[in-house]
């Protein structure tokens, strides 16, 4: 027997009402329109899209931070959604923001900040000697338990809410935009980090980024999301290589690169009047192109 | 070719609590009339230090000129009088600014700002030009960076744009005064990709349309690569490397280049 997908979404929907003057509805945004995925254990799956796509939305469904409309969220198999599903499941979830500095909280020292989940669930032990584990974990010196969060550079301050994240020994880590504000080289460390963290504890994430270029070489699998739907996944690997959506090649086309062998398998998007096409500009020229051919 | 701007040895330092701390260290750069040069570094660099230098908008105290010379078409920035170098700021060579949201104003329309720039800029060139003039070089600029509907965009507020096309409103406001040199620091960084790279593309045509030179700063070594052919890399203060950029890319001759350029993921993946 198989054992389940770490994550599975089945058929996730969020809709926002959007409302006008004196607070009546007068529409609704659709950002999750029916996201399905699966992430096996040990696997990074990457969700790239560009803002306002429905990354966060569906991250914040996952940390139950937002309600879904329609769908389901099932962890190890078992759902997490719904009264029946037990506060010990959900927290086998946890997320990492993309901002340190505001995700700590500046009066509570290091070690105070990775206590708070370790207190909230109760978890027995000594407390002090997990926390210097959870730092060793990190790759952090045991002493910065007592520093403050604006002691710690940026790098720093993520390997502190990576160390708070593991706390509840969690099977998901839900990174959003974990490096973004990092300069490349301390990226480079955070991420070296969380993949030794795969292989020591079996970690599983789904990794939310713009950046194309660190999802190819982090993750496994992508899914790119569009207008709250993904309208292309596969291995990363496959799909960075023969891209099949216009979206996701415009995505790719876009990327600003600093090799020749980088530039060669960057699809090329014809200029429209001169200008670097939109989305939308693509996909009403493939709507036209397909209703034409329909007509033929 | 001669050198539009060119800084010479400049050193800059920080007094704050009473302790000195030098940010840069006799930092020398050359950017020649047309031409399009990147200083990239990471965070802390002195990257931001250096711009506003050359611009004239660092704060002093707590900040101080050790040494050095800022010259632009020969003549130094650093010991002008004051009035002409108000004049070359803001005429002579703009700032494109990072982010757009903190660079306008959100209770005027776009073509009250860039009204207002412009009869500054107009005050400054010693030119005359009516209300129906300004509007009509609103336009124009608005069309240069490639606006859709112009007109429309005039009446809007900040609010009422898309990133894109609020960074698109900082160029230009950069280009109403008509620059020879413009700075950008990190332009179109807080943008998705796909917008970024319609803003790059526009800065790259607008600097060959109005035969600009472009000093573009930016920790991005792909946005340096896109749109720059000279590179000048900075570290703790110091300029530790400079030239071609893809010969710099390609063969990086000093070992903080080298790790730089090494840590950047590749599109290519791990193995290529
Ligand atoms: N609380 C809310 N109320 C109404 N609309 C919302 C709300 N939260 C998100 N949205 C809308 O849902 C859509 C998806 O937003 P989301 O934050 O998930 O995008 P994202 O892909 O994370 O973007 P970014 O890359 O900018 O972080 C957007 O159109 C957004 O305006
Ligand atoms: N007003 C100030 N007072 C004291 N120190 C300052 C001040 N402004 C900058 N510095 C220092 O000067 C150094 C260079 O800063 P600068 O802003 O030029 O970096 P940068 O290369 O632009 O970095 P980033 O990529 O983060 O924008 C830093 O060590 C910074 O702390
Ligand atoms: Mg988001
Ligand atoms: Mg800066």
């Amino acid at each position: 027997m198989t054992a389940p997908p770490v994550l599975e979404l089945r058929d996730l929907r969020k809709v926002f009402p959007v409302k006008g003057s004196f607070g009546r509805v007068t529409g609704e945004v659709r950002a999750v329109d029916g996201v399905s995925l699966t992430i096996p254990q040990g696997q990074v799956y990457g969700l790239a899209g560009e803002s306002g796509s429905g990354k966060s939305t569906i991250a914040r469904m996952i940390m139950g931070l937002a309600e879904p409309t329609s769908g389901d969220i099932l962890l190890d198999g078992v759902s997490i959604l719904g009264r029946q599903a037990s506060l010990a499941h959900r927290q086998r979830v946890q997320m990492v923001f993309q901002n340190p500095g505001a995700s700590l909280n500046p009066r509570r020292t290091v070690g105070q900040s990775i206590r708070v989940p370790l207190d909230a669930h109760g978890a027995s032990g000594d407390r002090r000697r997990r926390v210097g584990d959870l730092l060793d974990m990190v790759q952090l010196p045991r002493h910065f338990a007592d520093r403050y969060p604006h002691e710690l550079s940026g790098g720093q301050k993520q390997r502190v809410a990576i160390a708070r994240a593991l706390a509840v020994e969690p099977r998901l880590l839900v990174l959003d935009e974990p490096t973004s504000a990092l300069d490349v080289s301390v990226q480079a460390r955070v991420i070296e980090l969380l993949e030794s963290l795969v292989a020591d504890l079996g970690l599983t994430y789904l990794f939310i980024s713009h950046d194309l270029s660190l999802m190819r070489n982090f993750a496994q699998t992508v899914g790119v999301l569009y207008l709250g739907k993904i309208v292309e996944t596969g291995p990363v690997a496959q799909v960075f290589r023969a891209p099949q959506h216009d979206y996701t090649r415009l995505l790719l086309a876009s990327v600003p690169v600093i090799s020749a062998e980088e530039e060669a398998m960057r699809p090329v998007i014809p200029l429209i009047n001169g200008e670097i096409p939109t989305a939308e500009d693509l996909l009403a020229l493939r709507e036209q192109a397909n209703l034409k051919e329909a007509k033929t | 070719m001669s050198a539009l701007l060119s800084v010479e040895r400049l050193s800059v330092s920080f007094t704050t609590y009473g302790r000195r701390t030098q940010v840069l260290h006799d930092v020398s750069l050359n950017v020649p009339e047309g031409a399009q040069i990147a200083l990239v570094g990471e965070s802390g660099s002195g990257k931001s230090v250096t711009m506003k230098t050359i611009m004239g908008i660092l704060p002093i105290p707590p900040a101080k000129i050790e040494g050095g010379r800022i010259l632009f078409e020969g003549r130094d920035l650093l010991t002008m009088p004051e009035r002409d170098r108000l004049r070359l700021r803001g005429t002579a060579m703009s700032m494109v600014f990072q982010d757009p949201m903190s660079s306008l104003n959100p209770v005027f329309t776009i073509q009250d700002q860039l009204g207002t720039i412009l009869k500054y800029a107009d005050r400054r060139l010693g030119r005359d030009r009516d209300r129906r003039g300004r509007y009509a070089r609103i336009l124009e600029v608005l069309g240069q960076v490639r606006m859709r509907d112009p007109e429309r965009v005039a009446r809007s507020f900040p609010i009422m744009l898309s990133g894109g096309m609020r960074q698109r409103i900082l160029i230009a406001m950069a280009l109403l005064s008509e620059p020879r040199l413009l700075i950008a620091d990190e332009p179109g960084t807080a943008l998705d990709v796909t917008t970024q790279a319609q803003i790059l593309k526009l800065l790259k045509d607008l600097v060959t349309e109005n035969r600009l030179a472009l000093l573009m700063i930016t920790h991005n070594l792909g946005v340096v690569r896109e749109t720059c052919g000279y590179t000048y890399v900075m570290n703790k203060g110091r300029i530790v490397e400079h030239g071609q950029t893809q010969s710099i890319f390609d063969a990086p001759r000093e070992e903080y280049t080298r790790s730089l350029i090494a840590a950047v993921p590749r599109l290519t993946g791990r193995d290529a």
